[in-house]
């Protein structure tokens, strides 16, 4: 077996004998920045930046930021095996590439898209101007 | 869970020292909330030859609607719930669990030297998922089958009339089953694997089944939503995939494929673990290139995920995913293809021995590389233009899926059927069933490719009547195929009865589970026998003893080449 | 050395089997120790979180394309979502997870009343967390912007009223009845589309779908260029946020926000309320003294989900509350 009694650098209490112990200034400490965090993000959002996209950016940032605070000391991800944090990341790694192509996709097809279609009717006549038909 | 078993038989000398696993704690109710791994998978194992059995009606009766144009038995809507059924029960009721499910929970831990797997609660909790899918699927049929497909396309599922709520619930609920027996596994053999048995000295049995259970973990999830989101649209028109809504049923499309992709290599993967022990087991040869096949799992595995597109390439995908999705099919195929390559090599020069599990093995071969190739084609963006949805898609499927999967499937419950029950089924009787089963699934599903590109396309009720010399062709194939697949399987059951007893390891099989008793007792080794680590695929030491009338190790081989330390 | 496995076999139960300690019996009879079984059940909770994401991840994905493609309907919607009551929620959960983290590490200090009391704490948060979604989604079902078909206020989000198809004056919020087509179609009314044409709602243009121009000059994002006041047509362009000015109705398909919303925080929900049936059961079990330093892997892994849950909140809440 692997991990314990593990050297972390914080004062501990005591160690288990099956996994890390966080220690009371960690726990408190992330919970904190955590918080801060928020009310960070929130004031952030208020804020125009002149972009609505750099709007989502710091928002994603901070997001990521505190996901990460609450993966590595909550989660203990620091102080375990490193093949936990492979499985997490891969699954993250796998819903990015999902996104990816399923956005590119999407994104490529939209010019398609009648996006108001309750009263579509059809013209009976081919647009010749229409994307599909233009010759490639 | 349970004590160890005390009570012995009548203690006349021969008998085994404790009962095995069938015979300890009889009784139905034993068998229902049993935590041990052979019993659960014996349960599944009924349980999907049940689904397959019916599953095979199914198709029975579609390929006789198909005998002739027009109407036979059937109008049209009737005609497309008997495809989807037949499409459902078989993809999520046999071929996904199958291997896994049935065959690998029985044997892994036995591999692996293990008294079970790492959960064994989860792992029944797993077997009811799959009966309350099963039941499901059923009500569905009951109530008014649901006739879109098995691939629950959106719009039309969504609109439909028929019971498809049971029928996506069904199949919502399965997935789960399979993404706990996938969790199951992975830890199983992290956690598990003795002193001595590093990765690279693992059955490749072993590595197939591990690149399964990544498969399953990972993207079985993702079926699960698209179904809930699916049912929710269905039952409150939320609207996701509703183009009066603003939705798009093309992400449907991109949600299902996902992971019905990476489902594929689910079905296959295991059918190819398998076949690396019996390819090597029949030819008393080491396996050529272990680590190549070992390697081509994990890279099947991770590449499954990248070309779910193929399946959309005239969906109302756009020109530059199809591209990207073409190219990235293409390379796909190296994994397997190294697979083929080094089994092929295997043979090669080895000790070769036609018995029923082998035959099996060599028809997977053929079978899967045209099964594979064929997919090759139709991964190629403007080919499938033309091919897509006809019958050349259709051949290609069954070929990987009914050709390789579950010839794989027929051949490894074979393989493993002495070890389960104690039983030698009639040798004569299997090798037959097997070139009869080889020669029916051609007859039924080769003239399907020349129907494909002529341009039959698939899920059609009615055709031209150009196409129906061989639509008879491969009716009187699929019947073929049905009658010598009864028989196999009568085979095996009379074995119960009659056969004769199994030695521990009647194939001469190198990996651990022939070493326990035929069948195990209910913790897989006596507690005064422990399986002792041989170096892997190693056959030198193994030789036919009458008495036993088995394999037998020589007295004196060594249990560990060095390298093999911890 | 016979090569084996940690000691298997039946017969021989090593340690850590009903010798005076009293969480032993928790260690199953498969396993050689507890530390066994705790890491054993560590690598599975981690692959049951791994699924977890992926479960989720197609309700990002749909987030993700839509937004992109339609900007402006988040812009609208968003505002009928209290940023107050989300940033509660967060603090709620940031909070119930140091005391599931805190939990935790009373069970490895043998601190039983404590691990008891932070169990309550987390409870309590997930309880106070499921109670202020209730009360946002009654609100929401008060005003009628549910998801797809259903999406029909009567104000909008600054609380000016929304024209109503049939166009009665001076109809006030609570007695409007659900009118049967959204507001965001053409008038409500089915008529050919003519370019140009005096449909009843001054402003928006009907569906014209043999016309390329209007659809051709904006990039992808902009088919909604068709039917979208002008207003926020030019305001786009210009990357500012949308001013929705007091006669502004909402975009066509404005449902499909709310049906991303209710999707993503109604599947986050039950995955609270699976949690809270959880962290029931570990109460009950801890009550009675079951876990310790040697025993503690349920409080272990119950902690690593609900993080799981509190990560996916950390998400949902910028991206549907806080677009700007």
């Amino acid at each position: 077996m692997s991990n314990h009694v593990h050297e972390s650098g914080y004062d501990d209490e005591t160690h288990s004998d099956m996994g890390h112990v966080a220690s009371k200034r960690v726990l408190l400490g992330t919970w904190g920045t955590l918080m801060v965090l928020t009310i960070v993000t929130v004031t952030a959002s208020k804020i125009d930046f002149g972009a609505a996209e750099l709007n989502l950016l710091i928002a994603m940032v901070i997001a990521v930021i505190k996901a990460t605070l609450v993966c590595l000391f909550f989660m203990h991800l620091k102080y375990d095996k490193l093949f936990h944090s492979v499985v997490f990341v891969s699954a993250i790694l796998l819903a990015t590439l999902f996104v990816t192509f399923a956005l590119m996709d999407s994104n490529q097809y939209q010019h398609d898209v009648y996006w108001q279609q309750r009263d579509f009717q059809p013209t009976t006549e081919v647009d010749k101007s229409y994307p599909a038909l233009q010759p490639y | 869970m349970a004590t160890a078993a005390t009570t012995t038989h009548s203690g006349s000398p021969g008998d085994p020292p404790e009962p095995s696993y069938l015979t300890v704690k009889r009784g139905f109710r034993n068998w229902i909330v049993t935590l041990d791994h052979k019993r659960i998978g014996v349960m599944y194992l009924i349980g999907i030859t049940t689904s397959f059995l019916l599953g095979g009606v199914f198709a029975l009766l579609v390929r006789t609607e198909l005998f002739l144009p027009g109407s036979q038995l059937v109008n049209e809507q009737q005609y497309n719930q008997l495809f989807t059924l037949h499409g459902a029960v078989m993809v999520f009721l046999v071929i996904i669990p199958g291997l896994p499910a049935a065959l690998g929970n029985f044997s892994l831990p036995i591999v692996l030297g293990a008294p079970d797997v790492a959960f064994p609660r989860l792992n029944l909790f797993s077997f009811y998922l799959w009966c309350t899918g099963a039941a499901l699927l059923l009500l569905s049929l009951i109530i008014n089958a649901a006739d879109t497909g098995w691939t629950f396309y959106t719009p039309y599922s969504t609109t439909t009339g028929t019971a498809v709520v049971p029928a996506v619930g069904g199949a919502f609920v399965l997935g789960f089953s399979s993404i706990f027996t996938g969790l199951n596994f992975i830890v199983t053999i992290h956690k598990f694997k003795p002193k001595g048995m590093g990765w690279f000295q693992m059955p490749l049995n072993l590595w197939g089944i591990y690149s399964t259970a990544l498969l399953q973990v990972l993207a079985t999830p993702v079926l699960g939503i698209t179904l809930l989101l699916l049912l929710v649209e269905r039952i409150g028109r939320i609207g996701i995939f509703d183009p009066a809504l603003g939705g798009d049923p093309v992400l449907f499309q991109h949600f299902f494929w996902f992971y019905s992709h990476p489902a594929v290599y689910i079905m296959i993967l295991p059918a190819m673990a398998v076949m690396s022990d019996l390819i090597t087991t029949f030819s008393h040869k080491h396996i050529f290139g272990y680590r190549f096949i070992a390697y081509s799992s994990i890279g099947l595995a991770s590449l499954s995920f990248l070309v779910w597109g193929h399946h959309m390439f005239v969906s109302g995908q756009s020109r530059l995913a199809g591209m990207v999705f073409s190219a990235l099919t293409f390379t796909v195929a190296i994994p397997s293809a190294i697979k083929v390559f080094n089994w092929v090599a295997t043979l090669y020069k080895a000790d070769i021995r036609l018995q029923t599990p082998m035959l099996y093995a060599l028809a997977f071969i053929l079978l899967f590389t045209i099964g594979g190739l064929t997919g090759v084609f139709l991964g190629a963006l403007n080919v499938d233009v033309h091919l897509h949805d006809s019958y050349f898609v259709v051949a290609h499927f069954h070929y990987v899926m009914m050709g390789s999967a579950l010839i794989a499937f027929l051949g490894a419950l074979h393989y493993w059927w002495p070890k389960m029950f104690g039983r030698m089924f009639n040798e004569r009787v299997g090798q037959v069933c097997a070139i009869l089963i080889f020669i029916g699934f051609n007859t039924t599903f080769l003239p399907q490719f020349v129907l494909g590109s002529r341009g039959m396309a698939r899920r059609y009720f009615d055709y031209d009547p150009e196409f129906t010399s061989f639509h008879q062709v491969s009716t009187v194939g699929a019947f073929l195929m049905g009658i010598t697949l009864v028989v196999s399987f009568g085979n095996l059951v009379y074995s119960l009865f009659r056969g004769k007893r199994a030695p521990r390891n009647p194939w001469g099989g190198s990996t651990m589970e022939w070493q326990a008793p035929s069948p195990p007792p209910l913790y897989n080794f006596y507690a005064h026998e422990q399986p002792v680590l041989y170096p892997i695929y190693d056959y030198s030491d193994l030789y036919w003893d009458e008495t036993e009338g088995g394999y037998v190790r020589r007295p004196g081989a060594k249990p560990e080449a060095e390298g093999y330390e911890p | 050395m016979s090569a084996s496995e940690h000691g298997h076999g039946h017969g021989d139960q090593a340690g850590g089997h009903g010798h005076g300690e009293p969480q032993s019996r928790f260690i199953q009879h498969h396993f050689d120790d507890g530390a066994h079984q705790f890491e054993s059940g560590k690598l599975g909770i981690w692959l049951f979180l791994g699924q977890e994401v992926l479960f989720f991840s197609a309700l990002f994905v749909a987030y993700i394309i839509y937004r992109h493609n339609h900007p402006e309907i988040f812009q609208y919607a968003h505002k009928y979502l209290d940023v107050k009551m989300g940033a509660i929620n967060t603090g709620v959960l940031i909070l119930s997870s140091l005391s599931a983290a805190w939990a935790v590490r009373a069970a490895q200090l043998n601190q039983q009343r404590l691990l008891v009391w932070c169990i309550v704490v987390t409870l309590l948060c997930a309880l106070g967390f499921l109670g202020i979604k209730y009360v946002e989604y009654s609100a929401k079902v008060h005003h009628h912007t549910l998801f797809g078909k259903r999406f029909a206020p009567t104000e909008a989000p600054d609380g000016t009223e929304i024209e109503q198809p049939d166009a009665t004056p001076g109809k006030t919020e609570g007695g409007a009845p659900a009118p049967k087509e959204p507001l965001n179609t053409v008038g409500g009314v089915k008529a050919q589309p003519v370019p140009g044409a005096a449909g009843p709602p001054p402003g928006s243009a009907p569906v014209v779908p043999g016309d390329p121009a209007a659809s051709k000059e904006e990039p992808a994002s902009a088919v909604s260029g068709v039917g979208v006041l002008p207003a926020i047509e030019a305001q786009k362009t210009a990357g500012a946020a949308i001013d929705t000015h007091a006669s502004a109705r909402p975009p066509p398909n404005t449902g499909m926000f709310f049906t991303i919303y209710f999707a993503m925080t109604g599947l986050h929900g039950i995955h609270v309320l699976g949690g809270v049936i959880v962290f029931i059961w570990l109460l009950i079990r801890s009550m009675k003294g079951h876990f310790g330093p040697k025993y503690y892997g349920p409080i272990d892994f119950a902690a690593l989900y609900w993080h799981l849950v509190d990560l996916i909140w950390i998400f949902l809440f910028p991206l549907l509350y806080l677009i700007a």
